[in-house]
C-alpha cells in the first residue's frame, strides 16, 4: 500500500474496493456474454439486478443512515419512471437521438422524484418513527391511485393532460396516448442495459459514500443515533433529514427511470407496497447502513428465484421468515447477549451499524 | 335519499374501521408499536369463519366464536414469538419485524387457502330494513355492524374503567416502569392487549367480509392500513378517538367514492391522513406527549 492509499479515509478505501469489485464483475460478465456463454434469460436480468441494487442503496440511505423507515420508495420509483417515460415519448420528434433523450429523461426523473421526496418530507419528517413509515406508505398509495387515473395524450398541437376521464377521444391530428390510465405507459424504447445500469450504480454508490463521509453525513448519523443530543448541539434536524430523504428519493427515481426504459410497459400498480417491501428485505438482509451488503443481497435475492424456479411459490414466504429471523437475531437483547457471550461477530454487519 | 344511503354505508364501513382501529390504538398505546400484522389477523379470522361455515356447516355465531378464539390465540402467539424478544430494541427493528409477520401471514394464507378470491357469504343473513316507504333500504348487516361497534366500544371502555386488568392497561400505557414497580405484570398486560385486539380483529373480519363478500389473502392489508389511519386520525392510544376516527374515515371514503371517483377514494383517505398529521399530529383526541430529555 503506498502513501496515497494510506491517506484515504477508511470509507473511501472501502468504496474503492467495492467499485473495483463491481468493475471486475462487469468485465467478467461482459466477456462471458460476448463469447456467447450467457443464457438469454441471464442476459436479460443483468440490467434488472442493477436497478434493484440502485434502489436498495437508496433505501438503505434512508433506513440505515437516516434511521427512518420508508415504505413508499416504490412511489418515488414510479415518479421517476412515469416522468422519464413521458419525456421520452413526448420529445420523440424534438430530440431524435435516443440516448440524449434518455439522458435528459434520467435527470428529469431523478429531480422529480427528489422533489416528491422534498414535498412529502416537509410534513412527514417532523414526525418520528412509525408515523413516518405509515405516511410514506400512504404516499405510495396516493401516487399509485393518482397515476391510475392519469391520462396524457399527444397530438400535433401539443400535450393534453386529463384526470379521471379518458381524453383519448378529444385528441386532434397525430394523436398518441402516452399515459393511458391504469394501462400505464406502453412502448417506451428499451434503453436500459447492463452497462448503463452498472455506470449508474457506481455513480450512486460514490455519491452516497461521499455523502455519508461528509459533514452532512455525520450530522445525519448523529440525528439517527440520538435526536435530542443532536438537536442540543445545534444540528438542524429537519434540514438534514430532508437532505437525506431527498437524495434517497432521487436515487429511487433513478431506479424508476431505468425500470421504465427496461420494460416496454409500466403500470402504476407495479410500484405497489410489495415492491417497497421487497426492497426493504434487500436492505435489511444486506445489513442496515451497509451499502455493499445491499447490493449483494439485492443481486442474490433477485437471482435466486430465477435460478430456483421451483421455489417461486415459497419465495415471499421464505423472505418473510428471513426478515423476522434476522431482526430477532440482530436486535433482540437476548440474542445480542448470546452473541457477545459466544463472541460471534456478524460478518454482514457494517461498521456504521445503528445497533452499536 | 341516495345521500343518506351513502352516509349509512359510510357509517357502517367506518364502524368496521373503528373496531379494527381499536386493535391498533390499544397495542400502540401500551406496547408503543405499530402492529402491522393486525390487518392480516383480520384476514385469517375471516378464513376461519369461511371454512367453519362452508366446510363444517357450523352455526354462524358459533363459527364467529371459534374465529375469535383462533385470532386471540394467534395474537398471543405472534406477540410471544416475534414482538416480546424485541421489547427493548429500537422501534425500527420492531416495525420491520411486524412487517415481516404481516407478510408471513399473507403468504401462509396464500399457500394454504390459495390466491383465488373466495365469495364470502352473508353468514348472518339478516333482513334488510325498509324506510321511507321502501325508498331507503338499509341492509341488515349494515345495522348489525353499527350496533356491534357501539356495543364493543361501550364494553371496552367499561372494561378499562371498572376492572383491575383494564386499570393495569392504563397504568402500563402511562408508564411501563412505574407500573411494574406498583406490582403490575407488564408482560401479561401486553399479552392481554394483543389478545383483546386480535379477538376484535376476528369480529371486524367477519363484518368486513359479510359486507364486501370477497375474501383473499390480501383482504386485510389495505383495510388494516386504513384502520391505522383512523387510529392516527382519532389520536393514537385513545379509544373514543378510534371510534370517531374510524367513523369519519369510513364516511369520507364512502362519500368520496360516491361523489368524486371510486378510483381516487383510497388516495383521498390517505390524503386525509397526511393533512391530519400536518395540522394536528396528535389526532383529534390525542394528548400531546412532551418528550423528556
Amino acid at each position: 500500500m503506498n502513501d496515497k492509499m494510506k491517506k484515504l479515509s477508511p470509507s473511501t478505501t472501502e468504496l474503492l474496493k467495492t467499485v473495483l469489485g463491481l468493475v471486475a464483475v462487469y468485465i467478467v460478465i461482459t466477456v462471458v456474454s460476448m463469447t456467447g456463454n450467457l443464457s438469454h434469460s441471464m442476459n436479460n436480468i443483468l440490467a434488472e439486478l442493477c436497478i434493484y441494487a440502485i434502489i436498495a442503496v437508496g433505501l438503505n440511505l434512508c433506513v440505515g443512515f437516516l434511521g427512518e423507515l420508508s415504505l413508499g420508495h416504490a412511489g418515488f420509483m414510479s415518479v421517476g419512471a412515469f416522468v422519464s417515460a413521458t419525456f421520452t415519448h413526448a420529445m420523440a420528434d424534438a430530440i431524435p437521438s435516443l440516448y440524449v433523450r434518455f439522458f435528459i429523461a434520467l435527470i428529469l426523473g431523478t429531480l422529480c422524484a427528489a422533489l416528491a421526496g422534498f414535498l412529502i418530507g416537509i410534513p412527514v419528517l417532523r414526525l418520528n418513527g412509525d408515523y413516518l413509515a405509515i405516511v410514506t406508505l400512504a404516499f405510495g398509495e396516493i401516487i399509485k391511485g393518482l397515476l391510475n387515473v392519469f391520462y396524457v395524450g399527444k397530438d400535433n398541437s401539443g400535450l393534453h393532460f386529463s384526470f379521471v376521464t379518458d381524453n383519448s377521444a378529444s385528441l386532434g391530428e397525430g394523436r398518441k396516448m402516452i399515459i393511458n390510465g391504469a394501462k400505464g405507459i406502453m412502448g417506451t424504447p428499451h434503453v436500459t442495459n447492463f452497462t448503463i445500469g452498472m455506470v449508474l450504480l457506481i455513480a450512486v454508490l460514490v455519491v452516497v459514500t461521499f455523502l455519508v463521509d461528509s459533514r452532512t453525513g455525520r450530522a445525519i448519523q448523529a440525528i439517527r443515533d440520538n435526536r435530542i443530543a443532536a438537536e442540543s448541539v445545534g444540528i438542524p434536524i429537519t434540514k438534514f433529514k430532508l437532505i437525506a430523504f431527498m437524495i434517497s428519493a432521487g436515487i429511487a427515481g433513478i431506479a424508476g427511470v431505468l425500470y421504465s426504459h427496461y420494460l416496454s410497459t409500466v403500470t402504476a400498480s407495479k410500484f405497489d407496497f410489495n415492491m417497497s417491501i421487497l426492497v426493504l428485505v434487500f436492505v435489511v438482509l444486506g445489513g442496515l447502513g451497509n451499502f455493499r451488503g445491499s447490493i449483494v443481497s439485492a443481486v442474490i435475492l433477485t437471482l435466486l428465484p430465477e435460478l430456483l424456479r421451483g421455489l417461486s411459490n415459497y419465495r415471499m414466504l421464505i423472505y418473510s421468515i428471513l426478515l423476522i429471523g434476522l431482526m430477532l437475531f440482530n436486535w433482540a437483547p437476548k440474542a445480542i447477549e448470546w452473541r457477545q457471550m459466544h463472541r460471534i461477530k456478524l460478518p454482514w454487519k457494517g461498521k456504521d451499524n445503528a445497533s452499536s | 335519499m341516495s345521500f343518506i344511503s351513502y352516509l349509512v354505508a359510510g357509517i357502517s364501513l367506518g364502524s368496521i374501521y373503528a373496531i379494527m382501529a381499536l386493535g391498533y390504538t390499544m397495542v400502540y398505546g401500551i406496547a408503543k408499536m405499530l402492529n402491522f400484522a393486525h390487518g392480516d389477523v383480520i384476514m385469517i379470522g375471516s378464513y376461519v369463519v369461511f371454512y367453519a361455515v362452508n366446510s363444517f356447516g357450523l352455526n354462524p355465531f358459533v363459527s364467529i366464536a371459534v374465529s375469535v378464539a383462533v385470532c386471540t390465540l394467534l395474537g398471543i402467539v405472534i406477540e410471544k414469538i416475534a414482538y416480546k424478544p424485541l421489547r427493548k430494541a429500537a422501534s425500527l427493528a420492531v416495525l420491520i419485524t411486524a412487517i415481516g409477520v404481516s407478510y408471513l401471514l399473507e403468504n401462509l394464507a396464500l399457500l394454504f387457502f390459495g390466491s383465488d378470491s373466495k365469495a364470502f357469504p352473508d353468514v348472518l343473513g339478516l333482513p334488510a330494513l325498509s324506510l321511507a316507504g321502501g325508498r331507503l333500504k338499509i341492509p341488515g348487516i349494515t345495522i348489525f355492524t353499527i350496533v356491534c361497534c357501539i356495543i364493543i366500544m361501550a364494553a371496552l371502555m367499561s372494561f378499562i374503567k371498572y376492572t383491575k386488568a383494564g386499570q393495569a392497561m392504563l397504568a402500563v400505557s402511562e408508564d411501563k416502569d412505574a407500573a411494574a414497580l406498583m406490582g403490575v405484570n407488564v408482560n401479561s398486560t401486553i399479552s392481554l392487549t394483543f389478545a383483546i385486539g386480535s379477538g376484535l380483529a376476528a369480529i371486524a373480519g367477519v363484518l368486513l367480509c359479510s359486507q364486501y363478500h370477497v375474501l383473499n389473502p390480501y383482504t386485510g392489508a389495505l383495510p388494516g392500513i386504513k384502520a391505522f389511519t383512523a387510529a392516527v386520525f382519532g389520536g393514537i392510544g385513545s379509544i373514543p378517538g378510534a371510534f370517531v376516527g374510524g367513523l369519519l374515515l369510513g364516511i369520507i371514503e364512502d362519500l368520496s367514492s360516491a361523489y368524486i371517483s371510486s378510483q381516487l377514494a383510497n388516495a383521498i383517505v390517505f390524503g386525509v391522513l397526511i393533512v391530519v398529521l400536518l395540522v394536528k399530529p396528535t389526532g383529534l383526541f390525542g394528548k400531546a406527549i412532551h418528550e423528556k430529555v
